[in-house]
């Protein structure tokens, strides 16, 4: 019965795997990792990678520091309108992207940041299921080590800064790990709110370069390698943590 | 002693605060009032009343996109549960290896759509794509998959001489293929999600009914389908919300103009990006996205409704 059950788990496995096999390997195909340069150098896939990064990393600067903060005081204080701030972040969690893309982009086009990498950041830097997440956890932390620094001479930003968040730091990282990861693979939004070549991140230059490259399937399947590539090698890195951070969002991509 | 001056609450959420109103509330709202309004790449033109939803009642386009989106959603839901309930199944209680096929089946979760679609284009590739090339080696028919319009009833049923027509006619073969790799996207996440659920059933339930006589598919039909009914349904109401919103899929493997043959993959968001950000009719955009807000804002309280309390009887 165990062995039963290796052995549909590992087929399963391979029908799972054969498309990243076939990826590899077709685009190893006639001429192997010159494809590689072929296609980076086709299209400034260099650029794209630099604008990814940056959209990525300054989003989830951003979003850390939002939502530690919201979270901190939604945690820890009173003050009036809390319970419906609360409500109106959470509500919004339950609207899709899709149903506010086309109002964004006449407000973005209204504030003059259509096609700049504000329009790619600033919409993205609060993230209420983070701030819900630092929430739940910033609970947990006793209301005695709160007094004891206080006695201590410790202020109140001082003491989220000096003892909360080093203890938060598990869920900092799911904070992370989630929003690089939604960051890294946001497509609809930038293709929309962005037009200029130099602007673009490498989800929409591999659409793009998909459509041009139609048939020419070994640098097609290259360019999707190098794509998939970094973030690949941070699920392999924070599985574990990843697994468990998707599963509790309600949320695919 | 009065304590050392301190930040006010209301700044420390204020930045946050900041962002989700302006970049999610007043465009959330300013959606419902633009689909009462005419606005079009000039700008406002004022309202209109209901006309947005009136034409798009009457809209052959609107139709087409709504009932392909359902064939979408209903031909993924069925595989989207059964094969990662069947998973889950095979991984539960610890086996040796079993987080190694768990990290294998997740890896498509969080790779990004636009390259699974590069990929899987490649594979459907009528010429040079390996799946034609396995079909013709077991010696069947080659399939233009990507490029077929004709419906899935209508291709098997057409052997036996039935041809189904519209809705009956099913989703076209260029869309159950799209279908086909949403459904080996969500497989690792919803293989995780049902493992969770099998994890919370206590082991006394089996051991009592082990002592009973019952067998494997007893247990399974008497215990593990009616204790694991909260996950299902939270799996099921989740599945629906994303895949009422696939975009990324049809965009890349059925680029535009179009949406596929004959508009035959053309989904409610994609067809809301054209008249959006082709057309620029915004109001008219923004009176689809109301009606798929609804949709989806009902489906979540369904969730919130049922899920919340157990739907088994324990």
């Amino acid at each position: 019965m165990r062995a039963l059950r290796h052995v549909l788990l590992a087929l399963g496995a391979v029908i799972m795997m054969a498309p990243f096999i076939w990826m590899v390997s077709t685009s190893l195909e006639d001429g192997g990792f010159a494809n590689y340069t072929e296609a980076w150098n086709r299209v400034p896939f260099g650029l794209f990678f630099i604008n990814t990064i940056a959209v990525t990393g300054l989003t989830v600067l951003g979003v850390l520091i939002t939502s530690a903060l919201a979270a901190y005081a939604f945690a820890t204080m009173e003050f009036p309108g809390k319970g419906m701030m609360f409500t109106l972040f959470l509500s919004t969690m339950m609207v899709p992207q899709p149903v506010y893309l086309a109002p964004s982009y006449v407000l973005l086009a209204k504030f003059g940041m259509v096609d700049t990498y504000g329009a790619l950041i600033i919409p993205w830097v609060a993230n209420v299921f983070s701030i819900f997440l630092l929430r739940q956890h910033f609970k947990t932390i006793p209301r005695s080590l709160y007094d004891a620094a206080v006695l201590d001479g410790c202020s109140r930003f001082q003491y989220l800064w000096r003892v909360v968040l080093p203890l938060s730091r598990p869920v900092l990282a799911t904070v992370v790990l989630f929003n690089t990861i939604s960051s890294w693979n946001s497509f609809m939004w930038p293709l929309v709110m962005t037009h200029s070549e130099n602007l673009r991140v490498i989800q929409v230059g591999l659409s793009y370069f998909s459509q041009e490259m139609s048939g020419n399937y070994r640098l097609l399947m290259a360019a999707s390698t190098f794509c998939t590539l970094p973030l690949l090698i941070i699920f392999l890195l924070f599985q574990k943590q990843l697994v468990s951070s998707y599963t509790g969002s309600g949320m695919k991509d | 002693m009065k304590a050392r001056r301190r930040l006010s609450p209301v700044l420390y959420v204020l930045p946050a605060l900041v962002i989700i109103l302006l970049f999610r509330t007043i465009p959330i709202l300013a959606g419902f009032l633009a689909s009462l309004a005419d606005y079009d790449i000039g700008g406002f033109h004022g309202f209109v009343g209901t006309d947005h939803y009136r034409r798009m009642f009457t809209d052959p386009r609107f139709w087409l996109s709504l009932g392909n989106t359902v064939h979408y959603v209903l031909g993924v839901l069925p595989a989207g549960i059964i094969i990662p309930l069947g998973l889950a199944v095979l991984l539960r209680g610890g086996l040796r290896g079993g987080s190694f096929y768990r990290t294998l089946y997740f890896l498509p979760v969080v790779t990004s759509t636009v390259a699974v679609a590069v990929v899987w284009t490649w594979v459907f590739h009528p010429e040079a794509g390996p799946l034609n090339q396995i079909i013709t080696m077991f010696g069947g028919e080659p399939l233009a998959w990507l490029r077929e319009p004709r419906g899935i009833f209508e291709l098997l049923l057409a052997p036996v001489g039935i041809t189904p027509t519209g809705f009956l006619a099913g989703p076209s073969l260029a869309l159950v293929a799209i279908m086909t790799v949403g459904v080996w996207k969500s497989i690792g996440y919803n293989t995780v999600l049902f493992l969770a659920g099998l994890e919370n059933i206590p082991k006394d339930c089996y051991e009592a009914a082990k002592l009973d006589g019952a067998g494997r598919w007893a247990s399974f039909r008497h215990i593990t389908w009616p204790l694991l009914s909260p996950t299902t349904f939270y799996v099921l109401i989740m599945s629906t919300i994303t895949s009422f919103q696939t975009f990324a899929l049809v965009y890349v493997m059925t680029p535009p103009p179009g949406g596929g043959p004959l508009g035959t993959t053309n989904v409610l968001v994609f067809y809301l990006y054209q008249k959006a950000f082709d057309r620029f009719d915004i109001g008219y955009a923004s009176a689809i996205s109301v009606f798929l807000f609804v949709l989806l804002l009902g489906l979540t309280m369904l969730q919130r409704r049922f899920g919340e309390r157990k739907v088994h009887y324990s």
